[in-house]
């Protein structure tokens, strides 16, 4: 299970597309260098959103023949910032700018059990995970949460693979998925101490599965996850951000990032992982009209409470509930260090 | 990525299993270490087939790989402290559990999810510690080479590693064929018989066989003096066997020993003379280095540690002198960038591991010869 966070950009060009469920996107690229991609690893995309450069981040759903055929499925978001939009866009025969492999959800081995959770989207990072589990004759369940039928991808597949391994809760059919039961079996069950949990999906969904989890008092770094920062509390809506120290304000757009918005804005900001987790563009908060949605792992949870400071590259501001029905955007206002 | 892409094997393929510079297989089980030097209170440090690993002991008692470089900036793990069942970075404090995942940051009050050193699947076998560096699915601890000489109640003995300096399949190459002893090691065990004398070669998927008898000939001084420990005031022939039995990618291990002249032994029967086993297990560390693991176990006198020590310095000297013939084979390797290797009869056996390790490294997509630096 290595671990690469090793960045290098190629090219790879669409070979295959096709729509794997209402709203999925299947794109298959071929990349000029070829390096099979182990699972829970993700490619980076540099796309043209708006006249600006954007990286996204979409994990590899499969790789085959050596990484000479890198599968992903893209949801167009309703809130995107772009880069659904686009790669819903590619055709057959388009090159993109895209990174080798990156690893930084590795799956481990020798475990008792895992479980592995999908969250809508999330599914796309499982996938690899659930046939390398099954080769290896490990000990595994599959539970795949949504919507509706209609929008999950990969669905009668992985039925159809992993049998009853499989465990479906779907919104619209009233069979909810309960993070406390899910949970308490696994803190029930003799191999609670050895069972990791590799979860994938909305940050709202991974949040109550970590409360659940410390709550039990399983070991931490069992439960595994990555994030991309790209789904919150709160749909994402324009926001300002203050800048007193500066003297002006700048607006954030359904589409975009603060760090992206700032950064367009000319603000020299420092950041690392764009993603929520290193903590780097951590910035203090003064003041805020609405809501933070903080959507990053960095900061702790009472620390997201205390409203002091936020991440810059997954944070926004919302009206939140009791804002709704409100004309004024939410705002921010932001000491920078 | 290390983990590797297996491709069919063409058949058609040109073959340069002639390489100088032989490339190691990753799919595969190497030693890293001997049981005891691996513990639950200092990290050692040790790299294999190129990577370096940070090796320890958890409190359960097991070992533990894991690759030696903190997830942080890098820092060599194998500097830090172990906490029973955690490794802590000696930079930042880092620490990490024996699966590598990050258990602690002490700047933060959460854990990045990304943090993550990898951790290579082990298995502790025959006295030593064997790790996989390459993909963790194909790890089946089925396939560590068979050494049960080493922890068999019917056999006694002990080793030591050699580090040497050149690529390791140099060592198999030296191993695989024994009439080097008459030349390099004339004072112990070497003599005219082993050049002049027949040998078979035979093999499977995964092993090579190389057998030589010698009959009625004088024992060397080496096997003069294990026939007197165990038939005290010995003298006379003996017929001498050497079966050299490779296992892949890198162990050998040799049953060696001398009989009374004409009592059976080519035949099956053993009991008028001395049967020692020579293991070896060869782990590169890079292209042009290896962790040479060796013991000597005997199946006589076991109770005898007076024997055990007297054969391990009487091989620590045979092999100190293959030693330095493999260091200066290799620099005139490297000294001589284009000239071939030519094969002679007795490099039959050395040319069967080749084509074993060839396939073994056609199947992970890699090529022959290794990289030059
Ligand atoms: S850049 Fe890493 S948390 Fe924002
Ligand atoms: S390098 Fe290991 S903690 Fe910083
Ligand atoms: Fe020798």
């Amino acid at each position: 299970m290595a671990v690469n966070t090793q960045t290098w950009w190629q090219q790879g060009r669409v070979v295959e597309t096709s729509d794997l469920a209402k709203g999925v996107r299947r794109v298959v690229l071929a990349p000029d260098r070829p390096v099979h991609a182990a699972p829970g690893t993700h490619v980076d995309l540099r796309l043209e959103l708006d006249g600006h450069v954007r990286k996204r981040s979409y994990s590899v759903l499969r790789s085959e023949d050596g990484g000479r055929r890198i599968t992903l499925g893209v949801q167009l978001a309703a809130s995107s910032r772009g880069g659904s939009r686009h790669m819903h866009g590619l055709e057959v025969g388009d090159v993109v700018e895209m990174t080798g492999p990156v690893q930084s959800f590795p799956l481990g081995v020798g475990a008792d059990r895992y479980v592995l959770v999908a969250g809508g989207i999330g599914v796309t990072a499982l996938v690899a995970m659930a046939d390398a589990l099954r080769r290896r004759g490990a000990d595994y369940t599959l539970v795949l949460a949504g919507r509706s039928r209609r929008v999950m991808a990969y669905l009668d597949e992985l039925v159809e693979t992993h049998g009853d391994r499989v465990r479906v809760f779907v919104d619209d059919e009233d069979v909810h998925l309960d993070v406390e039961t899910l949970v308490g079996e696994i803190a029930g069950s003799p191999a609670a101490a050895r069972t990791e949990m590799y979860m994938c999906g909305p940050i709202r969904l991974m949040d109550a599965i970590r409360r659940a989890w410390v709550a039990r008092e399983l070991p931490e770094p069992n439960l595994r996850f990555e994030t991309f920062g790209s789904s919150g509390a709160w749909a994402a809506e324009e926001f300002v951000v203050h800048l007193p120290q500066l003297d002006r304000s700048v607006s954030v757009g359904k589409d975009s990032s603060m760090l992206d918005a700032l950064e367009d804005a000319g603000v020299d900001v420092m950041w690392d992982c764009r993603k929520g987790e290193c903590g780097i563009c951590q910035v203090k908060v003064l003041d805020v009209s609405g809501r933070i949605d903080h959507r990053d792992v960095f900061l702790s949870r009472q620390q997201k409470e205390t409203y002091a400071s936020l991440c810059l590259c997954v944070a926004r501001a919302a009206r939140g509930e009791s804002g709704s029905g409100s004309a004024d955007p939410a705002a921010v206002t932001l000491h920078l260090p | 990525m290390t983990t590797a892409v297996a491709r069919p094997i063409d058949p058609a393929a040109p073959t340069t299993a002639a390489s100088k510079i032989f490339n190691f297989p990753r799919n595969t089980w190497y030693v890293a270490a001997w049981d005891h030097e691996v513990t639950g209170k200092q990290p050692l440090a040790r790299t294999v087939a190129d990577r370096p690993l940070a090796l320890w002991r958890n409190s359960e008692g097991r070992a533990v790989a894991m690759a030696d470089a903190c997830w942080h900036r890098l820092a060599p793990l194998s500097k830090g402290k172990l906490f029973g069942d955690e490794i802590q970075c000696p930079y930042h404090g880092l620490r990490y559990n024996s699966a590598g995942r990050c258990t602690s940051m002490p700047a933060q009050e959460t854990i990045n999810p990304s943090a993550t050193v990898p951790s290579y699947p082990v298995v502790e076998r025959h006295r030593y510690v064997w790790v996989w560096v390459g993909d963790p699915d194909l790890a089946d601890p089925a396939s560590v080479p068979d050494m049960h000489q080493m922890d068999s109640p019917d056999w006694a003995g002990d080793g030591e590693t050699i580090y040497a300096p050149c690529n390791y399949q140099l060592v198999l190459d030296n191993l695989m064929d024994l009439t080097h002893e008459e030349f390099v090691h004339s004072s112990s065990i070497g003599q005219d018989e082993l050049s002049e004398a027949e040998f078979d070669v035979s093999h499977t998927d995964r092993g090579v066989t190389v057998t030589r008898w010698m009959r009625n000939i004088d024992a060397p001084p080496f096997w003069l003096k294990n026939m007197r420990d165990k038939f005290p005031g010995f003298s006379g022939k003996v017929d001498r066997w050497q079966i050299i039995h490779f296992e892949a990618p890198s162990t050998i291990c040799i049953d060696v020993g001398v009989a009374k002249a004409g009592t059976g032994a080519p035949e099956g029967d053993r009991s008028q003379g001395v049967n020692g086993f020579v293991m070896n297990t060869i782990t590169p560390e890079t292209a042009r280095t290896s962790h040479y693991f060796w013991a000597f176990m005997r199946n006589y006198r076991l109770e005898s540690q007076t024997i055990t020590t007297q054969l391990r310095q009487g091989v620590h000297g045979v092999f100190g002198e293959d030693e330095e013939m493999l260091a200066a084979q290799q620099s005139a390797i490297d000294a001589n960038p284009d000239h071939e290797f030519y094969s002679l009869n007795i490099d039959a056996g050395g040319m069967w591991v080749r084509r074993i390790l060839d396939r073994m490294l056609q199947a992970e997509g890699l090529p022959s010869a290794a990289a030059a630096k």
